[in-house]
């Protein structure tokens, strides 16, 4: 018999400390897969962000930089400029990168700059405990829309995969979700593109992964999981954005 | 026989700029702001002829967080910006004090709060001494009052925050920032320090993690007290100046731009036989209370002037001895003495009756 | 239950101190022969078992959706 499936290396062996049925940790590890699959684990250098996956250096075994809230592109760049030849990757929640963090990752992607932006979105700031984040959807109760989220108070969800690709830096810009295996295969090939997209050199490359956050929605682990099929991806559909990945070499590129 | 250098005339903010290529700063973050803009374009031009990295930054957050990034590998990087901007960045200090990640930041400081005006001040003494972010930390704060201080101060800068694996803050102001004098550019002596702390992907060895988050029980306090430690260790590079000292029946405390008016306005005080002196703190943090505590146990009366309504002024009062008679003339933002207005003061104070 | 192992198409190894009882591994396996159990592990949670091991063909479809990596496939 052959080991089919195990921990990536990638991966310290260690217990999660991620709630039952939340993604993140099919997210760690889905992305520690693509760090064993492209042999850079020794050339990678990761950037911690603020909220539920503030322990990233506790689980992956790579060279780790914490950053303050919001800040962890803005902390890529100066990795990155700094350390060209090493993979530079960054892992945010919706708080982190969708609301504080707005204007870091906009002028990242604008300047092609070559980092790859993991971001997980659960509608909710998880680690604070359940408030409203901008991707909450309209309707929604959270602990800080206790009568549900209203277009007229509390403005719209944010779509940042789709508002990413209109930028000239941005090289590949995709949404995915890990709730069932078919969405998890496509989400592996989408991770694989916004890793090529800075192996390449080719600009920023973004993954917006829906995931589920049973503790802040108040649902078992599998209506959380129904409640990403169901509402979450009529809301922010899953696809590619934009993909210079893939295509044919840009004659403008330096 | 060594060549000869060529003495140049710049601007402070060009010194400061020049300072940090000839140190080995290869990467710069910054965001535009009066009056320092001239670091910015300086290295902007100049960066990449030594194969270094200019970023203009979308804002001061994101620079001092690029800073942080490039810090946390290993490289020599900094800053730029005025007043406002430092406000801004003061998150990003604590951060990096916190993670022990060094770098410089400069502060051409301009006139507040708020948005204030572009006046030269010193209005930032206390954001600069006391850490300036939130919890338990100190940078050590450079402040130069000529353009050759500027120029060789940013070098010492480096090699401090690489020292301590803590940022520098060099603490300037609009008028030294834009006026012009010679110049001697020195070189730099490169010193060796290992950096077996920063990241740089983990081949051939354990993954390093730069963090200041401690949640385990305990955990936090002992990484205070190793910080505490640290900043009480920096006492060893606190530096001044004095002035006429000797015989002294008046002291004079100030720092950078004061502190130049105030050396023409000693001579001209001893000129009339007033027995002034002055103290010039080149390191505001650590400051040089020894000194001033020695100092103060044969002269009992001081007289601390600054470009504000009173911050320094705190740290004399603390550092004299019980009993020294400490005075205060400040003036805010919005124009800058002259000598004979500040020799008026000084004999109003010299002459009072005890 | 008891196959030996020679016979067995694929074998499961279950770490299940990391089990938190999700589930999530129940809902996804196509030939329905997990379960979560009623042994509780250190942590306090329900572990997922497998109720069929002479069923499993080691797709590792159960493995893949596991956000702990409790489970190992071989085959």
């Amino acid at each position: 018999m052959q080991q089919v499936f195990k921990r990536p290396e990638a991966l310290h062996d260690v217990p999660f400390h991620f709630c039952g049925g939340c993604h993140h940790g099919i997210i760690h590890r889905l992305v520690g897969e693509a760090i064993d699959e492209y042999g850079l684990r020794e050339k990678t250098i990761g950037v911690a962000s603020v909220g539920c996956s503030v322990f990233m250096y506790d689980y992956f075994n790579v060279d780790v930089v914490e950053s303050p809230h919001g800040r962890a592109s803005a902390v890529a760049v100066g990795v990155k400029r700094s350390r060209p030849e090493d993979f530079v990757f960054t892992y945010q929640g919706d708080g982190d990168l969708a609301a504080i963090g707005t204007s870091e990752i906009i002028h990242s992607a604008n300047r092609g700059e070559r980092i790859t932006v993991i971001f997980v979105n659960n509608t909710v700031f998880g680690m604070t405990g359940g408030q409203m984040a901008p991707t909450t959807m309209l309707g929604q109760t959270t602990t800080t829309t206790p009568f549900g989220r209203d277009a007229q108070k509390n403005g719209f969800p944010i779509r940042m995969a789709e508002l990413l690709a209109q930028l000239d830096g941005t090289a590949f810009s995709a949404r995915v979700a890990v709730n069932k295996v078919k969405n998890l295969k496509q989400a592996k090939k989408a991770l694989r593109l916004a890793f090529d997209a800075q192996i390449d050199g080719r600009g920023l490359g973004f993954v917006e992964f829906l995931s589920a956050c049973p503790t802040n929605w108040k649902m078992t682990p599998e209506q959380a999981n129904t409640r990403v099929e169901a509402e979450m991806i009529p809301c922010f559909p899953l696809g590619v954005f934009k993909d210079l990945v893939g295509g044919p070499a840009e004659a403008s590129e330096e | 026989m060594a060549k000869k250098r060529k003495m140049l005339l710049v601007k402070g903010n060009e010194a400061i700029a020049m300072g940090a290529i000839e140190a080995g700063c290869r990467f710069y973050f910054g965001y535009p702001i009066t009056p320092q803009n001239d670091i910015p374009e300086y290295l902007s031009a100049h960066l990449p002829a030594v194969g270094g990295t200019f970023i203009q930054a979308e804002s001061e957050i994101a620079s001092i967080n690029m800073l942080l990034g490039a810090g946390a590998t290993g490289a020599r990087a900094m800053t730029s910006s005025s007043s406002p901007g430092i406000s801004l960045k003061q998150e990003g200090l604590s951060y990096m004090a916190g993670s022990e990640i060094p770098g410089v930041v400069v502060n051409m400081s301009r006139s507040g709060p708020g948005l204030g005006g572009i006046h030269p001040s010193q209005g930032d003494y206390f954001q600069a001494t006391r850490g300036g972010g939130h919890g338990d930390y100190r940078t050590i704060v450079l402040a130069p009052d000529s353009i050759q201080e500027c120029y060789e101060l940013t070098m010492s800068a480096f090699d401090l925050a690489d020292k301590y694996r803590n940022p520098v803050v060099i603490l300037g102001d609009a008028i030294l920032g834009n006026m012009k004098e010679s110049l001697d550019p020195k070189p730099y002596r490169p010193k060796k320090i290992k950096k077996e702390w920063a990241l740089t992907g983990a081949e051939g060895r354990p993954p390093r993690f730069l963090k200041s988050l401690y949640l385990s029980d305990g955990e936090l306090t002992k990484h205070n007290w190793k910080l505490y430690k640290k900043y009480q260790s920096m006492d060893r590079e606190v530096r001044w100046q004095d002035l006429a000292l000797e015989g002294s029946k008046l002291v004079l405390v100030a720092f950078g731009s004061m502190a130049r008016v105030l050396k023409s306005t000693v001579a001209m005080a001893r000129q009339e036989g007033l027995k002034v002196g002055l103290i010039r703190p080149i390191t505001l943090y650590p400051f040089p209370k020894d000194m001033i505590r020695r100092t103060s146990e044969k002269t009992r009366h001081f007289l601390t002037m600054e470009l504000n309504t009173g911050q320094m002024v705190e740290d004399v009062r603390l550092a004299v001895k019980p009993g020294t008679k400490v005075d205060f003339f400040g003036v805010p933002p919005g124009y800058i003495p002259s000598p004979d207005e500040l020799l008026r003061e000084i004999k109003k104070v010299y002459l009072q009756k005890k | 239950m008891s196959v030996p192992v020679e016979k067995l198409k694929a074998k499961l190894v279950f770490r299940e101190e990391r089990c938190k009882g999700c589930g999530l591994c129940v809902l996804t396996c196509p030939r329905k022969i997990l379960a979560i159990s009623d042994r509780l592990n250190n942590q306090g949670y329900p572990v997922a078992e497998l109720t069929d091991p002479d069923r499993c063909n080691g797709c590792a479809l159960c493995a893949e959706m596991c956000p702990d990596i409790v489970i190992e496939v071989w085959k």
